[in-house]
């Protein structure tokens, strides 16, 4: 059942009339990894998993999966199997029918075929429903059964169009869990499309983030969210402060630059030219309150909110040109010694914490 | 102490609450009565009356109150109703088939390859132009269309195709079943647009995921899915060809027959007793037949 394929995406571009909802964007999944398609609705996050499953032509560019070029194949012919976002189970066969789908298509005979199928029902613990229709399950039971309808193909990548939005909080917790199980013990790769942060966090292996049809960032979650390449990848993650300024000039191989109209910052990167524009980010969990040991690596400001959150306690800070900067401190640290809404505080971080973001050459 | 507490609070919300209890009590017979005197009055009496005066006796000129199942035995036990009969169910059987084979694909263009839904309603209000004007007319337009120097048959004959013009294109069965499937066929397209438009898109999507070719797709997705609409439209295509007497007089030209025929010319010989056990053998079959279209298809879903 494990032979999971690389996909390799060169160039591909999708181009609707006159808008171009995927720019040439390059990617290599590697055999058997999770991999989570993320970014905001509109992104091309959807139009590029459509593509790799041959529902979507391909304006131009390639797609291989393992050795084979796949760009003019039909969806059935790549190896390849999609769960829909609604499921997209057939609401007039039973269980078994459905997950039997694709074997009907190719003219297996009704005994092999059902029992395959039930043998995937069992994978999927829904034998004890095999005879119901979709409509008569949940949420959660609909999409047992589109993986096992998706499976049964023995596919070389599963690709899941934002798998988890229909199904209620609880829920999409335990059928996260449940799909990194699946993607473990099959070995397949699987290509996730999701809006949600959190979820590409928890599951993936390899995040790529994209923005108007293009790859911000595509890198492992721990190096998503500690060097985000772009403002944009710092700001949809979240938990960072976005500051952005001009430079001045360098000291002791740190960037020095100017906040619009405030106050002089420093960070970790490589010397840019005077005058050019430039963007850093700073965990908002990486601040602490005090002075600043060396200049450029903090700034003070006058609190304008303070939210409780239980093991942390978030603060809305203005200053040094900075309009909202985040803090998030411990609980404990914040009660020894507690500041109010309107006191001017000291900011401090460490060099390594400021990071330089790059951007996109277009 | 808490029952003591409650008994008053009970004592005093009992008178109210059945006071409340038989206002809301009647509620839903006053809520049902319009509808139950409208079916009472214009569907249910006349049905019992057509039932009672089918076991009526009668002559040339009058009609006798009487219990007679001697209008039934006529009407079972003549040859020439059988075979009237015969040949309505016959007129059902092609006029359906030719009505469900072109709505289908008619609805399925409207559906699926017209892509905006303002032009979907604009086609759809253009296949319902022809209901603005009654059905006669429709009828009768097919004479100057078919007949013996009509249209069709001067302009083949000007071809040189034919020598002389074609006899059995009007006043024949084939001129029934043409005028028939141009009345009948819209209320075939209506409910099959309809259950065509409520199928999720991405169910293509996922039957072409599974390696389903075209025609994979139509007979295993889309045909099942259209079942309740093709059943609505058989429903409303049967009952109405086997009522129809107009269209067979007018394009058979008193050649052919059919049952509501039949009826109609009971009438005019002042028989209607025997008109009434015809209408009520009639309705038994019609409604044999749809109850074996919604034993079939379960059309539940679409109402």
């Amino acid at each position: 059942m494990s032979k999971a394929a690389e996909i390799d995406i060169v160039s591909v571009s999708k181009v609707y009339g006159m808008t171009t909802a995927v720019e040439a964007i390059s990617l290599k999944i590697p055999a058997g990894t999770y991999c989570c398609l993320l970014g905001p609705s509109g992104c091309g996050k959807t139009s590029t998993l459509r593509m790799i499953a041959g529902h979507e032509s391909i304006s131009s560019g390639d797609v291989r999966l393992g050795n084979t070029v796949v760009t003019d194949l039909p969806p059935a012919k790549r190896g390849t199997a999609m769960m829909f976002q609604s499921y997209a189970l057939f609401p007039h066969l039973d269980l078994i029918d459905n997950v039997a789908f694709s074997l009907k298509m190719k003219g297996v005979d009704k005994e092999r075929r059902r029992a395959k199928a039930l043998d995937m029902l069992k994978l999927m613990q829904m034998e004890a429903y095999a005879t119901r229709r979709p409509a008569q399950l949940s949420g959660g039971q609909q999409q047992r059964v589109a993986l096992a309808r998706a499976l049964i193909t023995d596919p070389e990548a599963l690709l899941l169009d934002e798998p988890l939005s229909a199904l209620d909080p609880f829920l999409k917790i335990r059928m996260r869990a449940e799909l990194k199980k699946l993607q473990t013990s099959l070995g397949i790769t699987f290509v996730h499309v999701t809006h949600s942060q959190e979820e590409a966090m928890a599951l993936a292996d390899l995040i790529v983030v994209m923005n108007d049809g293009r790859i911000e960032q595509a890198a492992p979650p721990r190096d998503v969210f500690e060097r985000p390449a772009t403002a944009f990848v710092a700001r949809f993650m979240g938990d960072h402060n976005v500051i952005s300024g001009r430079v001045t000039g360098a000291r002791d191989g740190m960037v020095v630059f100017d906040v619009n109209g405030g106050g002089s910052l420093a960070a970790c990167g490589q010397g840019q030219e005077a005058g050019a524009s430039i963007e850093i980010a700073i965990r908002t969990d990486h601040v602490r309150i005090g002075e600043s040991p060396s200049p450029g690596l903090g700034f003070t400001g006058i609190v304008s909110n303070i939210e409780y959150r239980g093991a942390t306690v978030k603060l809305s800070v203005a200053g040094a040109g900075i309009d909202d900067f985040t803090v998030i401190v411990d609980d404990s640290d914040f009660f020894a010694k507690p500041v109010a809404i309107g006191d001017a505080v000291p900011l401090a971080w460490d060099s390594e914490d400021a990071i330089v973001l790059g951007r996109l050459h277009s | 102490m808490t029952v003591a507490l409650e008994r008053p609070a009970i004592a005093a919300a009992a008178p109210s609450k059945r006071g409340r209890l038989s206002l809301s009590a009647v509620t839903p017979y006053l809520q049902s009565a319009p509808l139950a005197l409208i079916l009472g009055a214009f569907l249910l009496l006349p049905i019992i009356m057509i039932v009672v005066v089918s076991f009526w006796d009668y002559d040339f000129a009058a009609m006798y109150p009487d219990f007679l199942t001697t209008n039934y035995s006529d009407v079972l036990g003549s040859w020439v109703t059988w075979k009237t009969y015969l040949n309505t169910i016959k007129f059902a059987a092609i006029v359906w088939a030719l009505t469900l084979f072109i709505g289908f694909w008619v609805a399925y263009f409207l559906a699926f390859h017209i892509r905006t839904t303002a032009m979907q309603m604009v086609l759809f209000l253009v296949c319902t132009v022809p209901f603005l004007t009654s059905n006669i007319i429709r009828m009768i337009s097919w004479i100057p269309v078919l007949g013996r120097n009509g249209l069709i048959n001067s302009t083949l004959v000007h071809m040189g195709l034919v020598p002389k013009p074609i006899e059995w294109l009007l006043y024949s069965e084939f001129a029934v079943v043409l005028a028939m499937v141009h009345l009948y066929t819209l209320f075939m397209v209506t409910p099959i647009f309809n259950t065509l438009m409520r199928i999720d898109r991405s169910l293509f999507e996922a039957a072409r995921d599974a390696g389903a070719s075209g025609w994979q797709v139509l007979w295993n997705v889309v045909i099942p899915l259209a079942k309740p609409g093709m059943a609505i439209g058989t429903i409303f295509v049967v009952t109405l060809v086997m009522a129809d007497f107009s269209t067979v007089q007018v394009m058979s030209g008193g050649q052919s027959a059919s049952v509501a025929l039949m009826m109609k010319n009971q009438m005019s010989l002042l028989q209607y007793p025997a008109a009434a056990a015809n209408a009520v053998v009639l309705l038994v079959l019609v409604l044999l037949m749809v109850a074996g279209i919604l034993r079939i298809v379960d059309i539940r879903r679409e109402l």
